[in-house]
């Protein structure tokens, strides 16, 4: 089965890219999930979609290929990013309305797209739940070059980093740059989601950020702990969703998502099973 | 008390006005090296405002402020400065991190941008962690201690970065009162073996004189700087003066 993924090419764009996925979405995701942001994600990813829809009207309209949906993807997700700065500094006490506004905003400028260029096709299908075959060699350099921004910037500023996650008072007390930090990071957050659509689909894009991290909170002691655990999740989450949804022909982003919610059942399950036996022993 | 050495803080006649509304009038205060002070005052009497000119958040609109000596525009030497927020205990109990991890981050604006943690730095976290007694806590999860126990660690990452200065905002609020006797202990401790000079920002008059060994009353102005001794002499009636209401403290005998 795995070695089928090394026979033909395009599958091996998707494993790859399926591993680096894996690997930034839930390390990323951990400070999304700490810092309660987790729906930051669901409205960056539908603002993604915006420009995706964007980039497929271009192509079929003009035919052009300067401004492919991957990258009318990644600059729309990019430039949300930093409308949400903007609202959430403009409603300082409703900081979770900058959230719906730009969600539906994606989804709204999605549709208009969609329908400009003529209604559905399987392109955006793909786009929407994910896709096994749909990931060239291109697209695939592009997620390495993302990758390793991301893994530079935050082995930069993860100390600063943590601190803004953990007590932003203290942080600004100190002298931490907190809105030139916060906006580097969610800048990343943009490209991660834009990186991660292919595989795993606009809708369930911000569950391979938050999932994995959800599992590893209840088992995990500390801070990189817990982001350890959750990229040994999100990797299992990717490879077996990628597997079972090639072989069963189902769109990998349903598959993922399953897995990963299988493996958060099974932590919250088998760390209540754990505390049981540690207390009976205690008691004993 | 009187030193030979020049005043760790020195407010000289500071005015503070938020729009309109006057928070501190022509402020006075010098805090000698080795204090145990202890800011009291009414709610909105400007202990927080005190504090944020302080800690160079605000800037004075009248009058100046020395910082060991140097003038506070020039003033660089900030981790001479611990702070522990009255918000500290507020934070989210769900996040993962250890003691060791949340101690760290009182170094991290001292590191400085694009460098590391080093040995040394991992040493002091443990000996700050130590010196507040929590060292067989290390590796725990934060969020699981008690909040007498997280106050500790809070202190714990202000004295990392090696304060002669701590100022403490309400620090027992939401303690139960024997972790409040453990708490003073530790701050006696800090004073009298460690040299750390203390500002204790509360409105509990009855705790602070059994401890401080110097009191500031705050109401706007400042009414009363003196030591403890001093200020327990002062009748109800006074008090009740500054307070702008009327006011019935218990005061304790100090122990000292």
């Amino acid at each position: 089965m795995l070695n089928l993924f090394f026979t033909y090419d395009f599958l091996q764009n998707t494993f790859y890219t399926g591993l680096l996925i894996g690997l930034i979405g839930p390390l990323l995701g951990t400070f999304v999930v700490v810092r309660r942001l987790s729906l930051i994600a669901d409205a960056l990813s539908h603002v993604t979609l915006g420009g995706i829809a964007f980039g497929l009207f271009l192509e079929k309209k003009y035919g052009v290929l300067f401004l492919s949906p991957f990258y009318a993807g990644m600059g729309f997700s990019v430039v949300g990013s930093i409308f949400i700065e903007r609202l959430r500094s403009v409603y300082k006490a409703y900081q979770e309305l900058a959230i719906p506004i730009i969600l539906s905003g994606g989804v709204g400028l999605s549709v208009i797209f969609i329908s400009l260029a003529d209604g559905f096709n399987t392109d955006l299908y793909g786009y929407l739940f994910g896709s096994v075959t749909a990931v060239s060699r291109n697209d695939l350099w592009s997620i390495v070059v993302i990758t390793i921004i991301v893994l530079t910037v935050l082995f930069l500023f993860y100390k600063e980093l943590f601190m803004l996650s953990f007590d932003e008072e203290h942080a600004v007390v100190s002298g931490i740059h907190s809105k030139r930090i916060h906006f580097i990071f969610i800048v990343l957050t943009a490209l991660v989601i834009s990186a991660s659509i292919r595989i795993v689909g606009v809708l369930l894009v911000s569950a391979l950020m938050t999932l994995p991290v959800a599992a590893s909170i209840r088992i995990a002691k500390g801070f990189k702990q817990t982001i350890f655990f959750s990229v040994i999740f999100g990797e299992l989450s990717v490879i077996i969703g990628l597997l079972t949804g090639y072989y069963f022909e189902i769109p990998p982003g349903g598959t993922i998502v399953l897995t990963s919610i299988i493996i958060l059942i099974l932590t919250i399950f088998s760390k209540k099973l754990w505390n049981y036996f540690t207390r009976k022993t205690v008691i004993q | 008390m009187f030193t030979l050495t020049s005043p760790i803080v020195r407010f000289n006649h500071v005015s503070y006005a938020y729009e309109s509304k006057h928070a501190l009038q022509d402020i006075n205060l010098d805090i000698p090296t080795g204090a145990f002070l202890g800011l009291v005052g009414p709610n909105g009497g400007g202990k927080t405002t005190l504090i944020k000119l302080l800690l160079g958040l605000l800037k004075p609109q009248q009058g100046s402020i020395e910082l060991f000596g140097e003038k506070i525009e020039n003033f660089k030497k900030w981790n001479k400065i611990g702070f522990v927020s009255q918000k500290a205990n507020s934070f989210n109990r769900g996040f993962p991190a250890t003691v060791r991890e949340v101690v760290s981050t009182g170094l991290t604006a001292n590191v400085g941008y694009f460098r590391f943690f080093t040995k040394q730095h991992k040493q002091k976290v443990e000996h700050a962690v130590d010196l507040v007694g929590m060292k067989e806590y290390l590796d725990t999860n934060i969020g699981s201690l008690s909040g007498g126990q997280q106050q500790r660690i809070f202190i714990a990452r202000s004295l990392v970065s090696d304060p002669s200065l701590l100022i403490l905002d309400e620090p027992t609020v939401g303690i139960d009162t024997e972790n409040v006797k453990k708490f003073y202990d530790l701050l006696h401790q800090l004073n009298e073996e460690n040299n750390i000079s203390l500002l204790l920002v509360s409105h509990d008059i009855g705790t602070m004189t059994k401890h401080a060994n110097g009191i500031a009353c705050l109401n706007k102005q400042l009414h009363f700087h003196g030591d403890t001794e001093a200020f327990a002499r002062l009748s109800d009636n006074q008090l009740s003066n500054f307070y702008g209401h009327p006011l019935q403290v218990v005061t304790h005998q100090h122990e000292h």
